[in-house]
């Protein structure tokens, strides 16, 4: 219940929050902090130094730029749902956010800190990557864009180097897009997620808790650029896929569901 | 330690804090507003539910640092300046909402907050809206139920 | 015009919705240095050694182990328990389980006893692990290797009738599990303790039986009972989680007298999870045998408990289980049999309902199998077994005497008002169109002991300067709102509204004895011992205004409408009660208008029809539960506003279990659902609204005509439930799902069906 001690800083500018990072090799930024100060308590993470960037208000926004979305990675999962440019033209965004935790949580957790906490049961996680949303990082070496299917290593690891943060999320306007997730009950995680979108006329598939990463289901987007229909596609959504045994699902449920769930989200497209 | 300025129920504070503080234990401990409970420490049970400049938060879940700047509201800061209850707390009282009264702070905070935001709510959008607070007393019913009978009455 | 019956709302609110409530956490202790509690993560190892010496390192930390402390606790003296299976409240030699404690640091603050705790190094020499009930009653694995066995409780007899199931055309059986679940109140446990001037310890405890954690505290700590005071005071629920007290409430009274200062405790949710004594755990053969008609004959049920590693009184619940065992039916040859094992893993105790939900799962279960098996529907074969209205008292072949009952009545109200032909003809339309969401309705029938100790409760009420009564009990209320019942109660006999009468309990200084809150007894006899204090104070009254107004004893009467004496026959002079407590305490007669009252009756029977409703998604396996009517009858309702109350949150952990809850470990003992995240504790969103009716069959026990209600919704709702979801799946093949029922026992159910 009591995080162990660390340091604090708080970061007035995207360039600090880089140089504090730097400073110490055991600093870990703060955002929303949804994520992160569950795992203090419980003290799965000792991070040295926490580096609070909660404070930086210019990276919350949410801008259209032409077929995309911009989004600041501070905006809060709650100023997301809210926000009549992503329902108007990403919609799949607005209704994935919405499923996010809890009210209290969607107050304050930030789009960019559930990304970048990269857990593999993520809403949003499946989402960007179907959406293949584009992932703006900030360091010590300048911009970079990392694409969402690249941006996830591992669980709960991210492609982010050290000192990097993430500034911005772009997705791309997307007009038909579904997002389902079975869950034991309404605020467990996903036991399976899973989101299609058709995105520039091609339809992708995120799966959430399917692997040690949000993913693609490759062979499902296969099939059906081949032509299959939405039942025979989704009979391969657990292809190359590696889904995890826990408390919530074995294996083979969860390989279950997402053929199910693809199916289902398939035809709702 | 760390400098925080926050603003709980109407009183400015100026203090150093151990970042490490949680703002529940701020709140309890250091104010010694004890109205917020803890009830949990997986940010599940929503018992610690308070306001953060008018919207509701797992205070657990909030370092006091985080709060810099922010007007925070408890339980204790909800009864009118004439010691009134407020509309949701009378909800509540009228309706049965609460047996043990462990999660009944946070329970209102939350329709505070929910009402606020969506002043008439389906009982859908309560059940869901209220999926960040648990209670083994009442099973939700009259909980449910006082949050529409708040609506009602305007709250 | 009598309050009682009426729906009054809470006196005791307020407080609670103010955020001023009295939690022990909440309490301010000057100088109070803070407990905590070093766990094993081992399930079963042996202690090699601890070093304390880095903990003990840090400013102001002093760290005790096994070797200081050499106190344990045990199961309650019945006869039927293993009595030498007993808990060093810090373990010594051996962990039996994973949160058995090793050590307790003290610190002057919490975040400091939580780094020292963790700088604590224990080395552990691993023994190996049995957490299946099954596999510990093979007597493998030993827990303790004195006492040669893991049997720590038996219930019923051991011998096989072999003619049994003589006559039966149709015999059906299932094997069951009864799942383990924790009862997570959401107030965690908090203890203080402190040495006060005189040499006395006052503790304050989380519980719900302060008499009892007296009697026990000073008996385990060799205390004469004038040493210790114990305080609850609000506390944030129990539900039998909190009704015996534990190592850790000992640890902290030991503590209190040893340090000579101040000491105080509170335990987190994940602390709380393993080591807050955990209910059900039960496996049950299950033999149901009848006529091809539809009467049934005779019922074996054969129950393995698991204990956990410590057995407390969870030991005793197969007793329980078999003395309920035949539910609303006249069921004319039981037999049952009953094992309680110890296993490595977090003990057992009273969890809300107690050994009855398991009853009333496993007959329910296997009344709609025999109804299956005979194509009659489970509403009918009910109806053709059940007991009936006027063949009460009622004792069965299980041993129980029911003291009334109308269960046709109750099953009657609960299928008009699910509309159960609608409902079928519905589930029909839906089988016909051959979607992939099924319809599926259960039924449960039940009856339930409350009191079932038949305790003896204590009641007192005074009259003060001012006229206003104090009503002390010993019952204890931690949400069942005594402070309006029990002042409904006396109100209505001393003639005086709620507002003017004080519900005092929970402090062994003010209230002298008392047997707590458990067990759905509180209105039978803790209401019933303060209303005969009342009718006491009444009585003594009486004499008084007899001796003011020169009148015989026998003409006295009390207006209770107006809250006034007169003499019969002559309204004026009256003396109402403040001016009665005015003239009594001038002349020092105020004490005689003081009347103790102790109750005892024996055990009641509430019982009752729920029906559920449940929509099965038969790809996924996804129950949704659209319905729960509930029609739960205890006898007279004092305050149906409250009655209601408890029922929805009954109801609510029947549900809780049919389809989301359970404590599970893996194999070596690891607790896998060891927080909320884990553990699938329902929120609103999960649920739908309960429809509770009302029905009200006196008993004859009490004058009230009240039995209990407070584990009924727990016991009706489960069976309904979970004869729901068989009820869906009926046409796949199915015959029996693993609870809780989500998603993969279902889709697991359907699959083994089709192979």
């Amino acid at each position: 219940m009591i995080p162990a001690a660390f340091s604090y800083e708080r970061a007035g500018s995207v360039e600090e929050a880089i140089e504090l990072l730097s400073r110490d090799e055991d600093a870990k930024l703060l955002a929303g902090g949804q994520s992160l100060i569950p795992t203090l308590k419980l003290r799965i993470a000792r991070p040295g130094v926490l580096v609070d960037i909660g404070g930086l208000d210019d990276l919350r926004y949410v801008r259209e730029d032409g077929d995309w979305i911009a989004i600041g990675a501070l905006t809060r999962h709650a100023a997301i749902v809210r926000d009549a440019v992503l329902e108007r033209r990403c919609a799949l965004l607005t209704h994935a956010t919405e499923l996010v935790g809890d009210p209290q949580i969607r107050h304050r957790g930030t789009f960019g800190g559930s990304l970048a906490h990269a857990d593999p049961a993520s809403d949003l996680g499946a989402v960007a990557v179907a959406l293949d949303a584009q992932l703006v990082a900030r360091g010590p070496n300048g911009e970079r864009t990392i694409p969402a299917t690249e941006f996830f290593t591992g669980p709960f690891t991210n492609a982010l180097a050290a000192h990097e943060l993430l500034t911005e999320i772009r997705v791309p306007a997307v007009e038909r897009g579904v997002y389902l997730k079975y869950q034991r009950s309404a605020r467990d995680w996903a036991t399976v997620g899973v989101a299609v979108a058709d995105v520039g006329g091609r339809v992708h598939v995120g799966l959430a808790s399917m692997g040690g990463t949000p993913l693609r289901a490759a062979a499902v987007e296969e099939a059906l650029a081949g032509g299959a229909s939405a039942a025979d596609a989704a009979e391969r959504a657990a292809e190359g896929t590696e889904p995890p045994a826990d408390i919530s699902a074995s294996s083979d449920y969860r390989a279950h569901l997402a053929r199910v769930l693809v199916r289902r989200a398939l035809e709702q497209l | 330690m760390t400098s925080v300025a926050l603003t709980v129920n109407g009183t400015p504070h100026e203090v150093d804090v151990e970042p490490r503080q949680l703002l529940v234990y701020f709140l309890r401990e250091t104010l010694g507003l004890k109205g917020t409970n803890v009830g949990c420490d997986t940010s599940s049970c929503g018992a610690c539910t308070v306001l953060v400049d008018g919207e509701s938060v797992k205070s657990c879940t909030l370092l006091t640092a985080q709060a810099d700047g922010s007007e925070v509201t408890t339980i204790e800061g909800l009864a009118s300046a004439d010691d009134e209850l407020h509309p949701v707390q009378q909800a509540f009282h009228e309706q049965h909402a609460l047996q043990c009264g462990y999660c009944t702070p946070g329970f209102v905070m939350a329709t505070v907050s929910l009402l606020q935001e969506n002043p008439n709510p389906s009982e859908r959008e309560i059940r869901q809206a209220l999926e960040g607070n648990l209670c083994r007393c009442t099973g939700y019913h009259n909980i449910v139920r006082a949050v529409e009978a708040a609506a009602r009455a305007g709250a | 015009m009598s309050i009682l019956g009426n729906r009054v709302l809470r006196k005791e609110d307020p407080r609670f919705l103010r955020g001023e409530a009295t939690y022990v956490e909440n309490l301010t202790l000057e100088g109070a240095l803070t407990i905590t509690f070093v766990r094993s993560l081992l399930a079963h190892a042996r202690v090699v050694g601890v070093d304390t010496s880095a903990a003990e390192a840090l400013p102001d930390v002093q760290v005790f182990t096994g070797a200081d402390i050499d106190v344990t606790t045990g199961p309650p003296p019945i006869p039927v328990l293993e009595q030498r299976m007993r808990r060093p409240v810090v373990a010594k030699d051996v962990v039996r389980f994973v949160g058995d404690i090793v050590a307790v640091v003290v610190s002057p603050d919490r975040a400091t006893g939580v780094d020292a705790a963790e700088l604590v190094s224990v080395e552990y020499d691993p023994l190996p692990v049995v957490v299946d009930m099954t596999d510990a009653a093979k007597d493998e694995v030993i827990l303790f290797p004195e006492v040669g066995t893991n049997v720590a409780g038996r219930a019923g007899r051991m011998d096989h009738d072999q003619n049994l199931f003589e006559g039966c055309d149709v015999v059906v059986s299932d094997s069951i599990e009864s799942q383990r679940m924790a009862g997570c109140p959401l107030e965690v446990r908090s203890a203080a303790a402190q040495v006060d001037a005189d040499g006395r310890v006052t503790a304050w405890l989380s519980t719900q039986v302060p008499h009892r954690d007296h009697f026990g505290l000073t008996a385990t700590l060799g205390m004469e009972p004038g040493q210790l005071r114990v305080i609850a005071p609000d506390v944030g629920g129990g539900f039998g989680a909190k009704s015996a007290f534990g190592a850790e409430e000992t640890l902290i009274v030991w503590l209190a007298r040893h340090l000579g200062k101040p000491v105080r405790w509170t335990e987190t949710r994940s602390e709380s999870m393993i080591a807050l004594p955990h209910g059900r755990g039960q496996r049950l053969e299950l033999k149901l045998g009848g006529t091809r008609d539809g009467k049934l004959l005779a019922y074996r049920i054969d129950i393995l408990a698991d204990s956990g590693a410590y057995p407390g009184v969870g030991a005793f619940l197969p007793n329980l289980t078999g003395l309920l065992s035949s539910g609303v039916y006249a069921i004319p040859r039981i037999e049952v049999e009953g094992l309680s094992v110890v296993t490595n893993t977090t003990p057992m105790t009273t969890i809300r309902g107690a050994g009855r939900p398991e009853a009333a799962q496993a007959i329910e279960r296997m009344v709609d199998l025999f109804a299956s098996e005979i194509d009659m529907d489970p509403a009918e074969l009910r109806r053709k077994n059940f007991i009936a209205k006027d063949a009460f008292p009622y004792q069965t072949a299980a041993g129980a005497t029911y003291d009334s009952g109308d269960y046709e009545g109750a099953l009657d109200l609960a299928l008009r008002a699910v509309d159960y032909e609608e409902l079928r003809a519905e589930q029909q339309r839906r089988r016909d169109d051959d979607g992939t969401v099924e319809l599926g309705i259960g039924i449960s029938a039940y009856t339930e002991i409350t009191n079932p100790l038949g305790e003896e409760e204590y009641g007192e009420v005074e009259i003060t300067a001012d006229g206003e009564a104090i009503v002390h009990t010993g019952s204890f209320s931690h949400g069942q709102g005594h402070e309006t019942t029990f002042a409904m109660i006396a109100g209505e006999r001393l003639g005086l509204p709620i507002e003017k009468i004080t519900v005092v309990k929970g402090d062994t200084d003010d209230v002298p004895r008392g047997t707590g809150t458990f067990g759905s007894k509180s209105t039978q006899i803790g209401g019933m011992a303060a209303r005969g204090a009342a009718d006491g104070v009444v009585e003594r009254a009486k004499g008084l205004v007899g001796d003011y107004l020169e009148a015989s004893v026998a003409d006295v009467v009390l207006d209770t409408a107006l809250g006034r004496f007169h003499v019969v026959g002559t309204p004026q002079p009256a003396l109402s009660w403040a001016e009665l407590a005015e003239r009594a305490a001038g002349d020092g007669r105020l004490v005689e208008l003081k009347v103790q009252h102790d109750f005892k009756a024996p055990p009641t029977f509430p019982f009752g029809v729920h029906v559920a409703v449940v929509a099965v998604d038969v790809e996924t396996g996804k129950v949704e539960l659209e319905r729960l009517v509930a029609v739960d009858d205890a006898g007279t309702l004092v305050n149906p506003l409250i009655a209601e109350g408890q029922v929805h949150g009954g109801v609510f952990t029947g549900v809780a279990q049919a389809l989301f809850e359970e404590f599970v470990y893996d194999d070596e003992g690891n607790p896998l659902t060891g927080t909320l995240v884990g553990y699938a504790f329902p929120s609103s969103a999960d649920l739908p609204g309960w429809e509770a009716i009302e029905m009200e069959t006196p008993t004859p026990s009490n004058e009230l005509g009240a039995k209990g209600i407070g584990e009924s919704g727990t016991v009706g709702a489960t069976p309904a439930v979970w004869n729901a979801v068989l009820d869906a799946l009926s046409p796949y093949g199915v015959r029996h799902v693993d609870m809780p029922c989500n998603g993969e026992n279902v889709w697991r159910a359907l699959q083994e069906a089709k192979a």
